[in-house]
């Protein structure tokens, strides 16, 4: 893990160190035993498509998920969530699996943020953030927002 | 029900009414499924020794984890099914979500988790007229402690 990150290191407009994701099939299918969301949407091309979005997408709450690795790896371990939240605005389809492990040549999905301010509020060093989830064309599909509080180095 | 309006009576009647509520246990493996699904290896949601020796002593949930089947997709599939049965539109997307956490969820907490339908819009889209339900699901640990509150958007049409 990367050296722990604190309230003085950051300030408005700095990036959150970037975080590649590749969606695949098989992730979709793991992803849908261990949240327990087994919805068609995510694996059933007839479905996918009478339901208006062409074919299986990848969740949203996958894609949350990625957000939310993004900031628990920048925050460390000293770091605490206390928001996050994002809004599933694009669909993204997942890669399909040309052997067991390895998914085609496609797309690689980035999530990436900014910190836009932080302020003290009690004993809780705050930082707010810009996130979100772009596709392989750079859009941004799942644009959201955290909250985190970061340890001091004025409060060790 | 005004004139086209796709919020009915039934639908209405579910704004503000609470669910029976839900109680569960996070499970350690479940944890460690859910980061491996993911893709994330961070050791606090890995590797319980590890976890042990830190001052959590316990795997902790990723951000988001409530729980197997994550109580989030398993209210968002009966809230579905709500929604259709009372004369809601046919196709239902997720539309985005927004947690707020207030303590720690680790291994060994059972949580009691309750949702409400806080609001049912309805607006023009790129999609033609489409519904939006906001649900509020706030969770307690065994302690009764508030730990998390999430607030999802559901968009029909």
């Amino acid at each position: 893990m990367a050296e722990q990150i604190y309230y003085e290191d950051v300030q408005a407009g700095m990036e959150i160190t970037p975080l590649a994701k590749i969606a695949t099939s098989l992730m979709l299918v793991k992803w849908a035993g261990a949240s327990g969301d087994f919805n068609p949407l995510h694996y059933e091309d007839d479905f996918a498509k009478a339901m208006g979005v062409g074919a299986p997408i990848v969740h949203g709450a996958l894609k949350r998920a990625w957000l939310g690795q993004l900031m628990t790896d920048w925050i460390g371990e000293e770091g605490r969530l206390k928001k996050l939240s994002c809004q599933y605005r694009g669909m993204d389809y997942p890669r399909k699996m040309k052997t067991m492990e390895e998914p085609h040549d496609g797309e690689t999905w980035w999530c990436k943020g900014k910190v836009t301010g932080k302020h003290v509020d009690g004993g809780d060093h705050l930082v707010e953030c810009e996130i979100w989830v772009e596709n392989g064309k750079g859009e941004r599909t799942t644009p959201g927002s955290a909250l985190v509080a970061l340890p001091s180095r004025g409060a060790l | 029900m005004t004139e086209g309006s796709l919020i009915t009576d039934e639908l209405r009647a579910l704004i503000g009414v609470a669910w029976e509520p839900a109680v569960f246990k996070i499970e350690e493996g479940a944890i460690q499924r859910y980061a491996q699904a993911i893709g994330d290896p961070n050791p606090m949601f890995n590797d319980p020794e590890y976890a042990r020796m830190t001052r959590h002593g316990r795997l902790l949930a990723p951000p988001g984890f409530t729980g197997w089947p994550v109580r989030e997709a398993r209210a968002k599939e009966k809230l579905f099914d709500t929604l259709i049965k009372a004369g809601g539109p046919p196709r239902i997307l997720d539309a985005g979500v927004e947690f707020e956490f207030f303590e720690t969820i680790g291994a060994g907490d059972i949580l009691t988790a309750t949702l409400s339908v806080a609001s049912i819009t309805e607006r023009d889209t790129r999609l033609g007229r489409t519904m939006f339900t906001a649900a509020e699901t706030t969770y307690l640990n065994q302690k009764g402690d508030l730990v998390l509150r999430s607030r999802s958007t559901l968009m029909q049409f």
